[in-house]
């Protein structure tokens, strides 16, 4: 799943500043599953939107609402009944989110309340973590289904760096190497020779490096 | 036990503190009160195992969000006592009502 980070609430005030009447935007997908922009999310930022601008006496109007997603046309166009009635709308999608809601109403000016942060896994409940970095060749069956790109502070393609030690990485005594934990892997699979084996320079036009991208099926396509 | 405590203290009855709620709390500072307090058993003895432990961690974030809004998260907190202590209820109520009293009327309804 994408996750992310609600942002400070100073921060979030600042955006709204000049608004009276917001549109708080949640999205049911990977948001709420990391806890950062779900219902439940929706519903505590604008109980601290509306407690922190009473204080001030600048009272806001906050119109809740959570979408089954914020990355597809069919969800969005549930709010154009209503959007209208509203003079900003704060998403707590992530990046993409944010974007297709803006895209969608464009009338609007659409903010972020929440930072996009990595595609990653929960590892218990109120712990996530990351494990991909979407680098559009997935070298998994070369390293023991653990991600070099992801997990090892440098991406190094054949590691470990000098760095490692005890079985953590030189950035943080709190972090695992990433390379120790692929040789683990590989041991434990009995596949060393595979480590053996270098892995070539990797081609990252097929990552971020080669531009924006985009995914078509013509035979899904109407 | 006919025991007095500070009328102002507004009693809102859970079955365990494990099901107090984030929102609970933010709600009722939203309706203007000046200060929640948590009343839960005491740690171990949760019937639930772990709902005074859980609401404890709550009360800490609930702090938080309190603290990023202005409004001083020191005006909720989490005391731990068993049922059968009738005096110490009343003595944590007095406490937390002089200390709020101490932090002032909430500033949600100053602005107002
Ligand atoms: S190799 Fe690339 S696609 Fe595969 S897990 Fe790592 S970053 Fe993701
Ligand atoms: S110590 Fe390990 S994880 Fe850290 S940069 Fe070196 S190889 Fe990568």
């Amino acid at each position: 799943m994408i996750v992310a980070n609600r942002k400070p609430l100073e921060e979030i005030l600042e955006m709204i500043r000049p608004y009276k009447k917001i549109l708080l935007l949640g999205c049911n997908e990977c948001v709420t599953v990391c806890a950062a922009g779900g219902q439940r999310e929706v519903g505590v930022l604008a109980s601290e939107l509306r407690l922190s601008r009473a204080k001030d006496g600048n009272e806001i109007e906050i119109r809740e609402h959570t979408l089954e997603r914020q990355c597809d046309h069919e969800y969005i166009d549930q709010i154009r009944p209503f959007v209208g009635d509203y003079e900003i709308v704060l998403s707590m999608a992530c990046g993409a989110g944010v974007q297709y809601v803006a895209e969608t109403c464009r009338s609007k000016l659409v903010v972020p309340a929440v930072d996009t942060t990595f595609l990653g896994v929960t590892m218990e409940q109120g712990v996530w973590s990351e494990r991909c970095q979407g680098c559009g060749n997935c070298i998994l069956d070369k390293t023991g289904g653990i991600c070099p790109i992801a997990r090892c502070a440098k991406s190094l393609l054949n590691g470990p760096c000098g760095g490692s030690s005890g079985g953590k990485c030189e950035i943080d005594k709190e972090v695992d190497c990433g390379w120790q934990l692929i040789i683990d892997r590989l041991q434990e699979l009995g596949q060393m020779d595979r480590y053996e084996e270098i892995i070539p320079v990797k081609d990252w036009t097929t990552a971020r490096d080669g531009g924006p991208r985009k995914r078509m099926r013509e035979d899904l396509r109407l | 036990m006919r025991l007095n405590y500070p009328s102002n203290v507004k009693i809102v009855k859970i079955p365990c503190t494990g099901r107090v709620d984030i929102m609970m709390i933010l709600r009722a500072f939203e309706s203007g009160v000046d200060g929640v307090f948590v009343a839960g058993c005491l740690e171990g003895e949760c019937h639930f195992l772990k709902g005074n432990l859980r609401a404890k961690k709550r009360v800490q974030y609930v702090k938080g969000l309190l603290d990023e809004s202005g409004i001083d998260g020191a005006r909720v907190e989490m005391y731990n006592l068993s049922a059968a202590q009738g005096q110490r209820f009343a003595a944590v109520a007095r406490e937390m009502t002089e200390k709020v009293r101490l932090l002032g009327p909430s500033p949600v309804k100053i602005g107002r």
